[in-house]
């Protein structure tokens, strides 16, 4: 249970840089750490004590198999989340290159004061 | 189990530094090795796959955030009123410290998976695609169109980028 908590601790560091930081790169890397932490919260409740990477060889046993390997389900759907994780960034830091051309800062109070 | 405990304290430290630091360079360079240390992490869970795709979308991201930043002005001026909104934040940390703990009592003790439909890909996962890696015969087969949703976000992520960074039709400033 602790290293859940561990996780939601990483998740508050990313929020912290959210909320309180001023610039967008800054912003950016907030929610790169916020993902981080989600996927790393989805496998591991996925984990299975001593148990085996969800791939048959030739030595496995069919009925074994269940009882050995860890969750492949949260596995599969990390792995498309972690992609789009790389879309969302990607458009994110798209959006900053844009403010930076236009308002020549990356800090959101001055480009704040310049609106308009 | 103890190596676990340490790749998170490693992935807190690093995660707090690239917070922390008032260089953007470390900053990125920080969130670089925060997310090798989670590819590290996977292997250790046992997800082969994950860690693969972890270490190649790391370096895109490395790359990308590297690109947005350098040659531009990465001093930081913060300073004084970086803490402007502290109420919000703890009101923030208060709800998801409260839904935390509301799901994590309903979420399995570590270290024994629920395996309820997963049980039943892992028992006909082989037969049913011919697939020896259950992630992949997961991810391609079981739920594809899952994955045809993520070639869609995809798609649609790069064509938005696309569109900010375009040269072409952007207004100059005599029209």
């Amino acid at each position: 249970m602790i290293i859940y908590l561990l996780c939601f601790v990483l998740f508050g560091i990313g929020l912290h840089a959210v909320v309180n930081k001023k610039n967008l790169i800054k912003i950016v890397v907030g929610v790169a750490i916020m993902e981080y932490s989600m996927n790393l919260l989805l496998v591991l409740i996925g984990y299975r004590m001593g148990g085996v990477a969800p791939i048959i060889d030739r030595e496995t046993v069919a009925g074994e198999f269940v009882r050995l390997s860890v969750d492949p389900l949260p596995q599969a759907m990390v792995l498309t989340s972690i992609v789009i994780g790389l879309g969302v960034i990607s458009l994110m830091v798209s959006v900053c290159i844009r403010l930076y051309e236009k308002y020549g800062t990356f800090d959101i109070t001055k480009i704040k004061e310049l609106r308009g | 189990m103890l190596e676990l405990y340490v790749l998170l304290g490693l992935m807190i430290l690093g995660a707090i530094i690239a917070v922390e630091t008032r260089e953007l360079l470390s900053s990125i360079i920080s969130i670089g090795a925060v997310g090798f240390i989670l590819c590290v992490a996977f292997l250790r869970l046992h997800a082969p796959d994950i860690a693969i795709t972890q270490l190649v979308v790391e370096v895109a991201v490395l790359i990308v955030l590297i690109r947005a930043t350098i040659g531009r002005d990465t001093a930081i001026t913060s300073g004084r009123g970086e803490f402007r909104s502290i109420a919000l934040l703890t009101g923030l940390v208060a709800v998801i410290v409260f839904f935390a703990a509301m799901g994590l009592r309903c979420a399995p003790p570590f270290g024994e998976p629920l395996l309820t439909v997963s049980g039943t890909y892992l028992e006909t996962g082989l037969e049913k695609t011919g697939a020896a890696n259950i992630v992949s015969s997961v991810l391609l087969d079981f739920r594809a169109y899952d994955t045809l949703g993520e070639v869609t976000v995809l798609f649609a992520s790069v064509a938005g980028a696309l569109l900010f960074l375009r040269k072409k039709g952007k207004k100059t400033e005599n029209g």
